[in-house]
């Protein structure tokens, strides 16, 4: 990756033009709005050619990191691979020209039910709506059908929802903007969990739970039964996070462990690529005796995310009943080998069989002395960058400090693995060697540490010319 | 074993790797989960299908959908996107990137991100923008909750009866579960009225009010004298605008509102369906810290070279958890990529005459269908690509033979008036034809 240092608009000269439109024949335009209704300020926009448009946007691209660069192991992100039909699927013609009211979309409408079928078996849950447009748009969503089941039945005291400590930030988030307060329940030291501790916080003003499973630390947490049975038995209902989806792909469904609303994430467990941070999609299923309920909830303008539906239709139809068990399996397999082929190298918390991912706390040997200060979890992660690898999630879940969470998905190669485990192991001898030079890392991105905190300080946040 | 493209692991990988682990099956990787769990019986989904048979199923759905040349608007617009733009945007380096939570092999989306922001500070003329929402209607709804953040003690929000309909759908439905209490603000000849904002205003519980630059009747707004009067009562004023009209028309920054919010999509997003597209977010730079989502700021690495980071995240939910501003984790930052390259190549020349076009084409449709008789006048105000018309002929009839006629327009709205939308991409000839087949109702 080399740095590239211009703005586009940096590379603006008045006169220069990226566009061609046809002539106005009309003999009418502009001209005729009234003056007090007309813009004033001139447009901030640059001028500039085609070719400089297409050139900038590459170097800016040779600056990123994608799933296509190389190994991306992204704790709680599952950046598997994009496959390439979905994006050929998604550009079609008779897709894109599509406008979202109009009739004559049979095709379209074929796509949303087959869809909505297929995430149905694959979940155990009855019926989709594809409106979230994300994960924490469905977390929303979901909690609002748990409020409006309650409302209906005129049972309006309910207004709190359990989320476990070791939760996405978005479920307590969600909760707060759906008008719900948030209890927290406490994992156990196996770090599922505390089923002891969730009992005296159920009662009549809990509306549900929401959890994800296998959770943060990929751990499954293998009480939901009785969680499931005691969350019911107070009258609350279990929302289920799907962003940790991938290892029950094709193994376990969340309906069957007794989850009433659930969300997945379509660009994690259903391979649509991230787009550097959108555009997602987060549909929301419900068990049968919610179903009527879904029409009722309007949270996006048409009918979501159609683009990214198409692509996870094309994933599952290419996967299969034949394959889609498989992915979750892999997925676990290439976790659990990497946790047992650095776990004298890293302290791992707890040792248990992991799922899709797994957390460690730090280094065993962080090389710190009298003299000097001890590698950081975030200096391993940058140094890591260094050697061509993305770096893993960090200093989340927030149980441990030094968190450092590895997430490899099933589409990367033994070999792949095999080579990221060799430079984990060597980062983890420089730093008990030289703790300094990780913390000056990395050393060959096109840049070096930023400056967050005068980022913050002294916000610029628009070109100024 | 069959073998599958997307996973690497052959049985010598497999036997390797669970050697390691000291498992002798993947089974044995699920012994934590309760037997009762585990899926048995298979899944009732179709068989693997190869590349060509997932194409050629797409293609057979595709073909089922009718490809009008679309008349109507109604919140998706149908302007044309120039080839660069998605030819850019499926750069896997965009495509198949993360959130930029490293910046240092991040710049990419953080420059593009800084770039988007910056065009639609000019653009709405605020002073700060956001990295991008999902999509309009749901930053109607943050912007809802970021007036409430903004004005203390107060707890209602006003919408203007000029919203799109799904607009202040989405709205009411975030109000309604985080407690919200909304009021509205009548229209009057086609106008969000002064006056009925005047009265509701006066109750001294109003907190924001959230009125369209463009109405859902086309028109557009006049807002002489309404910043002044929502400022008075202590109160914020949000504006649902259509970015591309805001090329010409009076801006929010120049009405002095607050916060200006809407939809990316006409900036060269294809319908699509309804997405996905992109929700923008500016305001003011006093209530930056009020602000929900992703914002990327400028600084320097190590060595002093300018670049590009997240900032500001003290706002958001993976910091502050259920006292964040908002639940928002993501944007839709490649469609912020989308519409940053668009406005790149159109500059400001490029969307004056889109505007231009699609003033033209409207204003020539709008004469020429009252001219058949047909219609009557619903309003005189000024419009820009959108207008509706009284229909003296049945709507559904209108709509019958302009889609016999490869046409998609005279959409129904619920005052029994027809809207009509004309953008740059729709010709004279496609106008005329459309007229022609109006006659025949």
């Amino acid at each position: 990756m080399k740095y590239y240092d211009k703005l586009i608009f940096e590379i603006s000269k008045p006169g220069r033009k990226g566009y061609t439109l046809p002539a106005n024949g009309y003999g009418r335009g502009l001209a005729e709005l009234p003056e007090g209704l007309r813009r004033g300020e001139p447009l901030g926009l640059p001028e500039v050619s085609e070719p400089d448009v297409v050139r900038h946007y590459t170097n800016l691209s040779q600056m990123n990191f994608g799933v296509d660069t190389g190994f991306y192991p992204l704790g709680s992100c599952t950046m598997k691979y994009n496959p390439k039909i979905n994006e050929e699927v998604a550009a079609m013609p008779g897709f894109i020209g599509l406008h979202p009211l109009q009739d004559g979309a049979d095709g379209a409408k074929a796509v949303i039910e087959g869809l909505d079928k297929a995430l149905a078996e694959i979940t155990g849950m009855a019926k989709f709506t594809f409106e979230p447009c994300a994960g924490a748009h469905g977390e929303l969503t979901g909690l609002m059908i748990m409020r409006s089941y309650h409302m209906r039945r005129g049972d309006t005291a309910r207004t709190k929802v359990i989320v476990p400590d070791s939760a996405h930030g978005t479920n307590p988030a969600s909760a707060a903007v759906c008008g719900l307060e948030v209890v927290e329940v406490k994992s156990n030291a196996a770090g599922l969990v505390d089923v002891e501790d969730l009992k005296p916080l159920l009662g009549s003003d809990i509306a549900g739970i929401m959890m994800t499973n296998p959770n943060t630390l990929g751990l499954f947490e293998k009480e939901i039964a009785e969680i499931a049975s005691l969350v019911h038995g107070c009258g609350g209902l279990l929302y289920y996070d799907g962003a940790n989806m991938n290892p029950l792909l094709g193994v376990v469904r969340p309906g069957d462990m007794g989850f009433d609303i659930m969300h997945l994430n379509l660009h994690k467990t259903f391979s649509t690529p991230h787009g550097g941070g959108g555009p997602r999609s987060g549909p929301v299923g419900v068990a049968a005796h919610l179903a009527d309920l879904l029409p009722t909830i309007k949270v996006s303008g048409f009918h979501g995310n159609f683009g990214v539906m198409l692509r996870a239709y094309a994933y599952i139809l290419m996967l299969g009943r034949q394959n889609v068990a498989l992915a979750g399996k892999y997925a676990t397999l290439s976790a659990n080998y990497i946790k047992e082929s650095l776990k004298d190298c890293y302290k791992l918390p707890i040792p248990s069989v992991c799922k899709h991912e797994f957390v460690f706390d730090g280094l065993v040997n962080d090389g710190s002395g009298p003299e000097r200060e001890g590698a950081t979890t975030l200096d391993v992660a940058k140094r890591l960058l260094d050697f061509g690898f993305h770096a893993p999630t960090i200093y989340f879940p927030l149980l441990f400090h030094q968190a450092l969470m590895i997430e490899p998905t099933e589409t990367e190669s033994l070999e792949t693995i095999d080579a990221f485990i060799g430079v984990m192991r060597e980062i983890a001898a420089e730093a008990a060697a030289d703790p300094a030079m990780l913390k000056a890392a990395p050393h060959c991105a096109p840049i070096r540490r930023p400056d967050e905190t005068t980022a913050a300080r002294q916000p610029i946040l628009k070109y100024q010319p | 074993m069959a073998g599958f493209s997307y996973f690497p692991h052959t049985e010598d990988d497999i036997r390797t790797m669970l050697e390691k682990i000291g498992v002798s099956s993947l089974d044995d990787l699920y012994a934590d989960v309760p037997p009762q769990f585990i899926h048995k019986g298979g899944y009732d989904l179709p068989d693997a299908m190869s590349e060509q048979q997932v194409r050629d199923f797409f293609e057979d759905l595709a073909s089922r959908n009718t490809r009008y040349k679309i008349f109507a608007g109604a919140g998706a617009y149908d302007h044309y996107t120039p080839a660069v733009v998605p030819y850019i945007t499926s750069r896997s380096e965009f495509l198949t990137a993360y959130t930029p939570y490293q910046a240092e092999i991040s710049q990419g989306t953080l420059r593009y991100i800084f770039e988007y922001q910056s065009m639609i500070c000019s653009l709405t003329g605020m002073d700060v923008s956001n990295a991008s929402l999902y999509d309009g209607p749901t930053a109607a709804a943050e912007a809802m909750k970021m007036a409430l953040a903004c004005t203390k003690k107060k707890t209602r929000v006003l919408l203007s009866k000029g919203l799109l309909p799904q607009v202040s759908q989405v709205v009411e439905t975030y109000a309604r579960f985080h407690g919200v209490p909304l009021g509205y603000v009548e229209m009057e000849k086609g106008r969000t009225s002064l006056e009925s904002l005047k009265a509701q205003l006066e109750a001294g519980d109003v907190a924001g009010v959230i009125v369209p630059a463009l109405n859902r009747f086309g028109i557009i707004e006049d807002y002489t004298g309404f910043a002044e009067a929502v400022h008075e009562a202590k109160a914020v004023v949000v504006e649902y605008c259509d970015p591309s009209a805001l090329a010409v028309i009076k801006t929010p920054g120049e009405w002095d509102f607050d916060i200006a919010v809407g939809d990316g999509q006409p900036l060269g997003i294809p319908v699509c369906f309804g997405g996905p597209y992109v929700g923008f977010m500016a305001c003011r730079s006093d209530y930056v810290r009020k602000m929900p989502g992703r914002i990327v700021g400028q600084t320097v690495d190590a060595d002093g070279k300018r670049c590009y980071v997240l900032t500001l995240q003290a706002r958001e939910q993976h910091i502050r958890r259920e006292k964040a501003t908002s639940n928002i984790c993501s944007n839709e930052s490649l469609m912020a990529l989308y519409v940053t390259v668009y406005m790149a190549l159109m500059g400001p020349e490029g969307l004056r005459q889109v505007n231009d076009l699609s003033y033209a084409g409207a204003h020539y449709l709008h004469d020429a269908l009252l001219a058949t008789g047909k219609f009557e006048e619903a309003f005189t105000a000024p419009f820009l690509k959108e207008f509706v018309l009284n229909p003296l002929v049945s709507a559904e009839a209108l709509q019958k033979a302009l889609a016999a006629a490869g046409f998609f327009g005279a959409l129904s709205t619920e005052e029994g008036y027809v809207s009509f939308c004309v953008t740059e991409k729709r010709t004279r000839e496609e106008i005329d034809a459309l007229v022609a087949a109006v006659k025949e109702v």
